[in-house]
């Protein structure tokens, strides 16, 4: 089936296409990019007048919970909250249960995510076998049966020898470790971040420093290896100034934050709501104003959502026992839109964080539309306001700190390998 | 007048509430003085404790406050034990509330309890304690004694020493003495300051002996024995030797400033008893203090139309 999108406005960082233009798909590729009106023929056409059409976004650190955590979300909720959220395609971490640190639980979830998936789903292998920081998985293996990188997410590699050994040895692939950079020493028994907030509602804070050793000790790593180190979710002002420094001297470092960290303060966590909490925590006015300042020069190539889905039960209890994460993916363009509208990033830049560079740094063919390329599109109206709604959203985690937030910026079609996907 | 159904914690109340409690407290002093100690406003009321932390005294105190003013009292026994994942906090209160109470009384190892249970009851929560937040009656009371011998709050000199950090006594009286215009010092090692307290406008001091210096009232704190394990300090010894509030050191306050302790005391650890025991300290009238204001509290959250 051919198909054409008329009347939007591309926007493709891959090309640095940024005008008026029609796109046609045939079958599940893009055909081409073409002056209005020029689309060949096709039998379906999409209007997207006074829209942006750009590439299907790319997550890199989205938690699907399949297999294990069937009740918090699946593999078919996950993508389905994904392309509601204008995202084609999702990296998803292995701290599932099992552990996704052999063949079996990879072909397990390309397989599950082939057959109920609503978009592209790339599994994230684990350094460590169980994510125990012991021993190394079977790089070449989890590779050859999916997945594009590796990470123990969720928790730090504690030992920093066999973090060295697995920068040093994943070179042989020329795939990106993705760290998580956490001190479990001082980050011990913390909820949130530690700071004046923390002393007023009298939770055990989580200092930056928890945060920026570990960065220090693996840019170290990386320098020291030469291999290929993606850190990710970036929350602290220091952090950025660490990552800033490394690229600056030449290491091979990218990084990612996501759109909790530049929208929203620990001061809010003064009423106590659960769905504030997230690891690493929420900062302060300083670190926000870092972050924004490392996505706008580079420092920060990515924005990636760590879309944590959780079941009410485990936010409905008290501050100490509710579960870390935020239930992202549906809020995370819209949060985006908000850089533009501050003057931190422009459209075009905020499009090529979270479709091209993403893309690059996982080394999949994603984030493009490129003749040839997945047809995978969003088609966004930057303009039209709502409210969030997070008992609408599709993911099963309903745990959003932006429920009731006034927002702009919403997705009117989802075009996955040149399906459009229902939902509505 | 008070305005909330719930006590949740000082930084919630207003100066002028908090006068009215302590005036209302002042009344109930006086009826415990009497041969029959028996008042009957809150005849047919039920209070329910639920104590997720081990407790003697706050919950003994309530107890006594409870029946004082006529009120049923009821002790919800929770496992203490972490080990044992019981029903969640929320189904505990909404039974509770089922059960026909009027008051909960809560203490709980987590920050934030009482404010959740406060979002989803319609009955009046009243904290007793709340991770390392507030204690409300406990610095009610603490002021309470305090007015009894001094004149004014207004530039009186206090000071709060020892483990500022974990410390929900220390929070609410800050919050408490700050609000009614006292001067208020924090004594700590470094280990135990909690960051960016001095942002409340407080006066942080390392040294013991420079901090009691001229002060009019020193409270001091319980020390939790497992802070040394912790790493905070590297023994209980030297935690005396620099923090303990001594005969000496007692000397640089002034002539007249007075002790006090929220309790239980770790002698030869945060206090000497030559200094517990002393002519200064009113360490027991604080104890007979907190059951006229918890009294107060319980009548006056009474009277607050839900």
């Amino acid at each position: 089936m051919n198909m054409a999108i008329i009347n939007g406005h591309v926007i493709d960082p891959s090309q640095n296409i940024d005008g008026p233009k029609d796109v046609s798909i045939k079958g599940r590729k893009i055909q081409g990019l073409y002056p209005r009106g020029k689309a060949p023929e096709a039998d379906k056409i999409i209007d997207a007048a006074d829209c942006i059409v750009v590439p299907g976004l790319v997550d890199i650190h989205t938690h699907l919970r399949e297999p294990g955590f069937e009740y918090k979300e699946t593999i078919q909720t996950g993508t389905m909250a994904a392309v509601k959220g204008g995202f084609t395609t999702v990296c998803c971490m292995p701290n599932t249960d099992p552990v996704n640190d052999s063949v079996e639980v990879t072909e397990f979830i390309r397989e599950k995510s082939l057959k109920e998936g609503a978009c592209s789903v790339y599994p994230i292998g684990a350094i460590t076998t169980g994510q125990k920081s012991e021993e190394l998985t079977e790089l070449e293996a989890l590779l050859k049966a999916g997945c594009i990188a590796f990470s123990d997410d969720g928790r730090p590699v504690t030992n920093s020898l066999i973090m060295r050994r697995a920068l040093e040895y994943s070179k042989i692939f020329n795939v990106p470790i993705i760290s998580h950079c956490e001190d479990l020493m001082l980050s011990e028994g913390g909820v949130m971040n530690e700071g004046f907030v923390s002393t007023i509602v009298g939770l055990r804070g989580i200092p930056k420093a928890a945060e920026e050793t570990m960065v220090a000790r693996d840019l170290s790593l990386c320098e020291l290896t030469g291999g290929r180190l993606h850190i990710a979710h970036v929350s602290t002002a220091g952090s950025v100034k660490l990552i800033r420094d490394a690229k600056s001297r030449g290491i091979n470092v990218t990084a990612e934050t996501c759109p909790h960290y530049f929208s929203l303060t620990d001061e809010a966590i003064i009423s106590y709501d659960t769905n504030l909490k997230v690891n690493p925590p929420i900062r302060t006015a300083d670190d926000v104003e870092a972050i924004k300042e490392g996505l706008k020069d580079g420092t920060i190539d990515a924005i990636a959502t760590d879309h944590a889905p959780h079941h009410l039960d485990d936010k409905n209890l008290e501050f100490d026992a509710a579960a870390f994460g935020i239930s992202d993916l549906e809020t995370a363009f819209a949060l985006g839109l908000r850089l533009v509208d501050q003057g931190i990033l422009d459209l075009k830049h905020l499009i090529r964080k979270m479709t091209l560079t993403p893309s690059n740094i996982m080394g999949i063919r994603k984030g493009s539309l490129v003749v040839d390329s997945d047809a995978d599109v969003a088609i966004i109206d930057t303009e039209k306001e709502f409210k969030v709604d997070s008992s609408e959203f599709l993911s099963k985690g309903k745990n959003s700190p932006f429920n009731r937030w006034p927002l702009k910026g919403t997705v009117e079609k989802t075009i996955s390998a040149g399906k459009v996907c229902e939902w509505k | 007048m008070i305005k909330s159904k719930d006590l949740l914690g000082i930084k919630e109340l207003t100066s002028e509430e908090i006068y009215h409690i302590l005036d209302t407290a002042s009344g109930f002093r006086d009826v415990l003085k009497r041969d029959i100690k028996k008042v009957p406003p809150l005849r047919g009321k039920t209070v329910v404790s639920l104590f997720f932390e081990p407790s003697t005294r706050t919950k003994t105190s309530f107890a006594l406050a409870a029946k004082r003013l006529s009120a049923d009292f009821v002790n919800f026994s929770v496992s203490t034990s972490s080990v044992v994942k019981g029903e969640s906090i929320r189904d505990t209160a909404l039974t509770i509330q089922a059960l026909g109470a009027d008051f909960v009384v809560i203490r709980h190892g987590s920050s934030g309890v009482p404010h959740f249970l406060s979002s989803i009851l319609d009955m009046s929560v009243i904290n007793a304690g709340d991770g390392a937040n507030e204690h409300p009656t406990q610095a009610l009371l603490d002021l309470f004694t305090i007015q009894s011998h001094k004149k004014s709050f207004k530039g009186l000199n206090v000071a709060i020493v020892g483990d500022i950090a974990h410390s929900r006594v220390a929070k609410s009286n800050i919050y408490a003495l700050k609000k009614l215009g006292a001067e208020v010092r924090l004594i700590c090692p470094p280990t135990l300051t909690p960051a960016g307290i001095e942002k409340l406008g407080v006066e942080v001091f390392h040294s013991m002996d420079e901090g009691v210096k001229k002060t009019d009232v020193i409270m001091t704190l319980r020390l939790q024995l497992e802070r040394q394990s912790k790493g905070f300090l590297p023994s209980l010894k030297e935690y005396y030797k620099l923090y303990g509030l001594t005969t000496e050191r007692l000397k640089l306050a002034k002539h007249n400033a007075m002790v006090m302790h929220p309790g239980p005391m770790n002698r030869g650890v945060e206090i000497g008893s030559a200094v517990a025991d002393g002519p200064q300290s009113v360490i027991l009238e604080q104890v007979t203090n907190g059951l006229a204001v918890r009294m107060a509290v319980l009548y006056l959250l009474a009277g607050v139309k839900k």
